[in-house]
């Protein structure tokens, strides 16, 4: 049977209390969202903690999907199944529900949620892909009020993010374009597994030419950075099969995939490559059927 | 530490360790061992329950943190003797053989059907994805959701149109 240390529990009621609570409990504490990913880590031992802060009440004051002229912003506590079923983020971006459908299954996807994918950071994980790949910035709330990070400056390394310990990831904001699509593609071993390789893929052109272009890959090394090489590469270009290949063979260079029970470092670099170019090709085409 | 929630209805209050997770709850401390304990780590499903009609794993989620909410277990699915459509579908249709997965199956495909009263066969397929059955291959656990679907909608006539083509190729290899 596996069962976490002992620990004490408390129920945060609101933000403020939460980080009181980190404030006054340090790195013996830990807050925990949907638990699907602390949860198990605990079982195994792999985490321990004295305290354990529930914040499932704040449900109400961080689920929020909020459309404005400028940004998406999406509170930490949105859960999967939200993200997966929000019209209005499915329209803005696509790369979420195609991401979505393949993390984990739907009962796990009741619980999961963006903040807590972001905050265990795992190098697998595929919302973070997504965020890098949109170019979001992540709200970490502290007793002296808000800060916001990259995606870059969050993610520091497996399981390490820019959130102290008594602070917390409050809210997470996606720049909104006009003229782009996103998309992503994975493979995985089996239906709900971690990816043996992601990427994900955001384009928005001027007329015929790419005016920006993003990627963000999973599982295949310490970070899910973005790929800027490939965004320069691609910038002022015309979209085209040609230009994809090229992306390709950039993210296959540039990854640092390992030899593990999901593949071979070989298998994955040429799976970086495909996906990329599935991922690009995909948007575009999304934004020619959208026009 | 002191938690109260709801189960099948009732309200229970009983004295726990924080780090008690929801399944040993239900099964240990409430003597509801109609939820299975499986695999432990959140992929076989046999867990599942209700928590404010939603599907939840039970081994991953602590009892401490379903206090205040509802849970409802497979134990609640027979209201006064009579069995859900679901659990009649199960019988009819030949939804398990050995039925350790069924208390998971059978909370998960009513969440579905209380959302989706008439699911597609791809829909019921997609709500257990997180489930896994090693007797049925599936097929005759979709059939019996469509049973229940097309019992809860009154419209039965008589068992679905057999889909499982493996099943009869199979018994044509054999012979």
């Amino acid at each position: 049977m596996q069962v976490p240390a002992p620990f004490e529990y408390e129920r945060a009621t609101s933000v403020d209390q939460a980080i009181g609570l980190l404030d006054r409990l340090g790195d013996t504490a830990r807050l925990v969202a949907g638990g699907h990913s602390l949860l198990p880590m605990m079982k195994l031992r792999l985490a321990n903690f004295e305290y354990l802060i529930d914040i499932n009440d704040l449900s109400d004051v961080l689920g929020y999907i909020t459309v404005e002229p400028t940004q998406i912003r999406i509170g930490a506590m949105a859960r999967h199944r939200e993200l997966l079923e929000s019209a209005e983020l499915g329209r803005a971006f696509p790369i979420f529900a195609d991401a979505e459908k393949v993390i984990a299954d739907p009962v796990v996807r009741n619980r999961g949620t963006l903040g807590g994918s972001l905050c265990q950071a795992d190098p697998s994980e595929d919302l973070s892909a997504v965020c890098t790949t949109l170019n979001a910035s992540c709200v970490i709330r502290g007793r002296d009020g808000d800060r916001v990070v990259t995606m870059e400056e969050f993610h520091r390394g497996p399981y390490e993010t820019a959130v102290g310990d008594a602070e917390m990831l409050t809210e997470v904001r996606f720049p909104l374009r006009p003229n782009g699509a996103s998309a992503y593609e994975k493979v995985e071993r089996r239906a709900g597994d971690w990816a043996v390789v992601s990427s994900g893929a955001a384009v928005w052109l001027d007329g015929d030419v790419i005016a920006d272009a993003r990627v963000g890959l999973a599982a295949v090394g310490p970070n899910t950075a973005g790929l800027p090489e490939i965004s320069a590469m691609l910038t002022g270009q015309r979209p085209s099969e040609e230009l994809y290949e090229q992306a390709g063979i950039i993210a296959a260079r540039s990854c640092n995939p390992v030899t593990d029970m999901r593949g071979s470092e070989e298998y994955k670099r040429h799976l970086a490559k495909e996906l990329t170019r599935r991922a690009l090709r995909r948007s575009v085409n999304r934004i020619n059927e959208g026009s | 530490m002191q938690v109260t929630m709801s189960v099948n209805g009732a309200e229970v209050s009983r004295e726990i360790e924080a780090r008690l997770l929801l399944v040993h709850f239900l099964r240990d401390h409430l003597g509801l061992t109609g939820t299975h304990w499986g695999c432990d780590t959140s992929n076989c499903g046999t867990c599942v329950v209700l928590v404010d009609d939603e599907p939840v794993k039970s081994c991953t989620m602590l009892a401490a943190m379903a206090g205040g909410h509802d849970v409802r277990t497979v134990e609640g699915l027979e209201q006064d003797g009579v069995l859900d459509p679901l659990q009649r579908g199960f019988m009819e249709c030949h939804g398990l053989q050995c039925g350790f997965c069924t208390p998971g199956m059978l909370m998960t495909t009513r969440a579905l059907l209380d959302r989706n009263p008439d699911p597609t066969d791809h829909e019921i397929r997609e709500a257990i994805s997180g489930q896994i059955c090693r007797c049925t291959g599936y097929a005759t656990i979709v059939r019996s959701v469509q049973w229940a679907a097309a019992e809860q909608a009154g419209i039965r006539t008589s068992l679905p149109e057999q889909d499982d083509s493996r099943a009869s190729s199979a018994v044509g290899g054999a012979s």
